[in-house]
């Protein structure tokens, strides 16, 4: 494609994942202690979808990346000064809760009102990407509702590779079950991507595009508008994390095979 | 190997860590830089851009690491006037102060003579003395000790705090997740820093994906690293110290963050220092955070001369003393962290500026060891080099030495920090002579504003630690603590546990939520992580130095348990679980260990 692809990331942001968890109800709801002060992440899922997006725009000459989140912009700004080193990108930012507890629909519709009004860009060379599932506790469904408000049809889920070939059309491997991947064909923009883990390792700190894009994302953050939630569609009875066991061991150098033998030991106990 | 070709990028000011210091050298410059009323300060490596201002930071968030305080916080509050403590997560008003003597309630520390007979007499006459749960509390409180209206400050919380303020103004750039390797040092001036490589296998070796660290070339470096960052200690090693400057007193600062049992009521901002317990020559501190969160932690310094020093051992048995214990049973560790402390003061200062850098924080020798108070101090460093760098870039004056002398270090002298700093100098130089000659001293030049003090002659760690056999002497004979040794090697364990419970010190009994193993307290309270793709930052320099060593302290003291016992006596590193405390470093008595950057490390921000 000459023009390149015009890509939106939908991304929010999770407490960091070593972060010990606890919820607890209240005035808005259910909510996380301390959540504030845990440190985030951008969304694991959510990262590989926008280091998918960056190789892919890097391979397009004309291309461009959004990043679209809807999350509290204190803690984004946060998240912002980690990510914004990876690769090349502009924020548009939506301040609102991201704990998860949330109507996704909502939620949803704010994305999709986000991403409509981002200046220039092009449906015809539109593809929506984010985490096939959210780490965020929200339901796994938004980015699926974003798609549909966005009257895209071509729809990806559990993605961990695109292809671009020759007469520019998508061969698009899709996770399923049982270990194997489902091959698809799509004639190309636009289309919605949920990304599962992609192919692509975490690329390294690189100070310049950090530089760069801290730039635009600090105006963005600034500027960044609530996102409007209203709430009240949704009612939680009941929020718990699992139970844990937890028995640390260190052992260093044992073999693959007998760490199986020790879970499996394990799990009949 | 050839030098790889690097990748440049110039800045105006290129700052070394994001710490207090920094905080207060980049919300001071920020907002001076956003000031649309004042001259706009513009790049002269970018022309036609704003000053580009960037600070890297080793960990991989800005508030982790770090540690809970109690601090007078004028500096603090200097810049930020009518300040709302409620905007800042975990900070309460001081509201209530106590200073603490703590009994040994199982009798196995090493209490001196004069101790023993104090604990006596306590006990004979507990009414007397108000003993309450082995503690008394002192009846008055130098002026010097006291924090009153001060602040408790969770340090990752306000590091993030202030770095949000920082970047809102968009005139500063804060990159945590990327350590500095060293200096760029060119015919003595500072030009720059460079970042580590990545990319690489665990000895340094270029692996897949490799990006050699790039060069950041700056007019300015401010170098905020702390005591244990490499690129202070790299200006130290090629530009020497100060004449009668030196860096001989430490401390491994370490900390359980604690979610208080339901019912505890004690008020948010109250704060206990400690003495006494675990062992004589180690403080506690406990201070209450809002939503029933405390910190509670000890100060291992390096003239406690047990080489087999555990802290977090001794502080399992701290928060289980009775007067801690009855508000701390039934508690959850939330977090928990080590830092080493440059305990040296104003003795450890260096060249605070040269052509191209400066340097602030505590790695400055901004600590003052008689108030025990070291972020509102490394704070005020910031603060006055900030306004330094304003008034020569308003001047159009360069980075030179003689401009810096005479903008930020002359700012200095003439501040209370220097004044303060300069009371405090002799002030714990009779803790070489003995805990209570340490005490003694204390008093002494507090209450006599600096002119009096106990002599003593400070050593560096390295020279004052005796092999296990001679401290343990006369309590564990010889022969059993080579059986100790041997069945400990066996195991792969260090010794410290054995002994201290040879020596009388009660088993620990985890309950899995507050007392827990150290590798639990890992995973649930530090949250250690260590990405791939970089070398290890600690190195030891000489395998043949570490089989023959006899006191293995990397082992005995390590944060973390990140060094361990290895093969053939030499201690084996895991990167996964070093908190970067920077500890090993400095007890080494063979100075075998090399301590560079790296990201990774501690993963929590509510210390």
């Amino acid at each position: 494609m000459s023009n390149g692809y015009h890509i939106v990331v939908c991304a929010g942001i999770v407490p960091d994942p070593l972060q010990t968890l606890e919820p607890v109800t209240g005035p808005q709801g259910p909510a996380l202690r301390n959540e504030m002060m845990l440190p985030a992440v951008l969304d694991p899922w959510a990262a590989h979808a926008l280091y998918e997006a960056a190789h892919l725009a890097r391979n397009a000459p004309g291309s461009k990346v959004w990043l679209v989140s809807l999350s509290p912009k204190a803690k984004l700004q946060q998240v912002m000064m980690t990510i914004a080193q990876k690769v090349p990108f502009e924020l548009v930012a939506l301040d609102g809760p991201a704990s998860g507890f949330t109507d996704a629909g909502e939620t949803a519709v704010a994305l999709a009102r986000a991403i409509q009004a981002i200046p220039g860009l092009d449906r015809s060379r539109l593809l929506v990407f984010g985490g096939w599932e959210s780490a965020s506790r929200g339901a796994g469904a938004t980015l699926q509702m974003v798609g549909e408000i966005l009257g895209i049809t071509d729809q990806f889920q559990g993605v961990d590779a695109l292809e671009i070939q020759s007469d520019g059309s998508f061969r698009i491997l899709e996770r399923i079950e049982g270990g194997v991947h489902q091959v698809s064909a799509c004639a190309g923009p636009p289309a919605v991507l949920g990304w599962a883990t992609g192919t692509l390792p975490e690329p390294p700190n690189q100070p310049q595009i950090g530089m760069q894009n801290m730039r635009a994302i600090m105006p963005a953050l600034q500027g960044a508008q609530p996102a409007g939630l209203a709430g009240g569609k949704i009612e939680f009875l009941e929020v718990r994390i699992p139970s844990v066991r937890r028995e640390t061991q260190v052992i260093k150098d044992l073999s693959p095979e007998e760490i199986a033998k020790e879970i499996v030991e394990w799990i009949k106990e | 190997m050839p030098e790889p070709d690097r990748q440049q990028m110039d800045v105006d000011i290129a700052c070394v860590g994001f710490g207090p210091a920094a905080g207060g050298f980049l919300i001071t410059l920020a907002r001076r830089l956003a000031d649309r009323d004042g001259p706009a300060l513009a790049s002269r490596m970018a022309p036609g851009m704003p000053l580009q201002v960037v600070c890297y930071e080793r960990a991989d968030d800005m508030g982790f690491g770090v540690s809970g305080v109690a601090t007078r916080a004028r500096a603090i509050r200097e810049s930020f006037p009518g300040l709302d403590v409620s905007e800042i997560p975990l900070a309460a008003e001081i509201s209530e102060e106590r200073i603490l003597y703590l009994l040994d309630p199982y009798g196995a520390s090493r209490r001196p003579l004069l101790m023993r007979f104090a604990d006596r007499l306590i006990r004979a006459f507990p009414r007397l003395f108000r003993c309450d749960r082995d503690a008394i509390e002192l009846p008055f409180t130098p002026e010097f000790l006291h924090k009153a209206g001060g602040l408790v400050l969770s340090i990752g919380q306000f590091n993030s705090w202030v770095g949000q303020q920082v970047m809102m103004t968009g005139a500063a750039q804060i990159w945590p997740g990327s350590p500095v390797a060293e200096p760029l040092i060119e015919e003595g001036r500072v030009a720059g820093v460079r970042l580590i490589d990545q990319g690489v296998d665990r000895k340094g070796n270029p692996a897949g994906g490799y990006l050699p660290g790039m060069d950041i070339r700056s007019a300015l470096t401010v170098i905020g690293d702390g005591p244990a960052g490499p690129v202070g200690r790299k200006l130290d090693e090629v530009f020497g110290m100060p004449e009668g400057h030196r860096r001989d007193e430490w401390a491994v600062g370490m900390k359980f963050v604690v979610q208080l049992p339901e019912g505890v009521d004690l008020k948010p901002g109250t704060v206990f220092h400690t003495i006494g317990y675990p062992e004589p020559e180690i403080f506690g501190f406990f201070y209450v955070h809002p939503g029933r969160l405390a910190s509670v932690g000890i100060f291992v310094p390096s003239w406690f001369e047990n080489p087999a020093r555990t802290a977090y051992r001794y502080l399992q048995h701290y928060i289980q003393h009775p007067y801690l214990w009855r508000y701390l049973k039934g508690g959850t560790l939330r977090s928990w962290g080590a830092k080493s402390i440059q305990e040296s003061g104003r003795r450890g200062e260096p060249y605070l500026a040269g052509d191209g850098y400066a340097r602030i924080g505590e790695g400055s020798g901004s600590t003052n060891v008689l108030t025990g108070s070291g972020v509102d101090e490394a704070w005020a460093t910031g603060v006055l080099l900030a306004e330094a760098v304003v008034d020569l870039l308003e001047k159009g004056e360069p980075f030179t030495r003689e401009n810096l002398e005479r903008a930020y270090v002359g700012r200095r002298r003439r501040s209370w920090l220097e004044q303060e700093s300069r009371v405090a100098e002799k002030a714990r130089d009779g803790f070489h002579r003995g805990v209570i000659a340490g005490f003694i001293g204390m008093g002494l030049t507090g209450l006599s504003g600096g002119r009096l003090a106990v002599p003593g002659r400070p050593k560096p760690p390295r020279k004052r630690f005796p092999r296990v056999e001679e401290f343990f002497a006369d309590r564990i004979p010889r022969g059993e603590i080579e059986k100790i040794r041997q069945e400990c090697a066996a195991q792969a364990k260090p010794l410290h546990d054995a002994l201290m419970e040879r020596c009388g010190w009660p088993k620990i009994e985890y309950d899995g939520k507050l007392l827990v193993s150290h590798q639990d307290a890992l995973l649930m309270g530090g949250k250690v992580q260590a990405p791939a793709g970089v070398a290890d930052h600690v190195v030891f320099l000489y395998p043949k130095l570490c089989e023959s060593c006899g006191t293995r302290i990397c082992v005995e003291m390590c944060s973390g348990e990140a060094i361990h016992p290895g093969e053939d006596g030499v201690p084996a590193f895991d990167r996964e679980k070093c908190v970067h405390c920077g500890a090993c470093f400095w007890n080494c008595p063979e100075e075998n260990i090399r301590f560079e950057a790296g990201p990774g490390g501690l993963h929590s921000a509510e210390n």
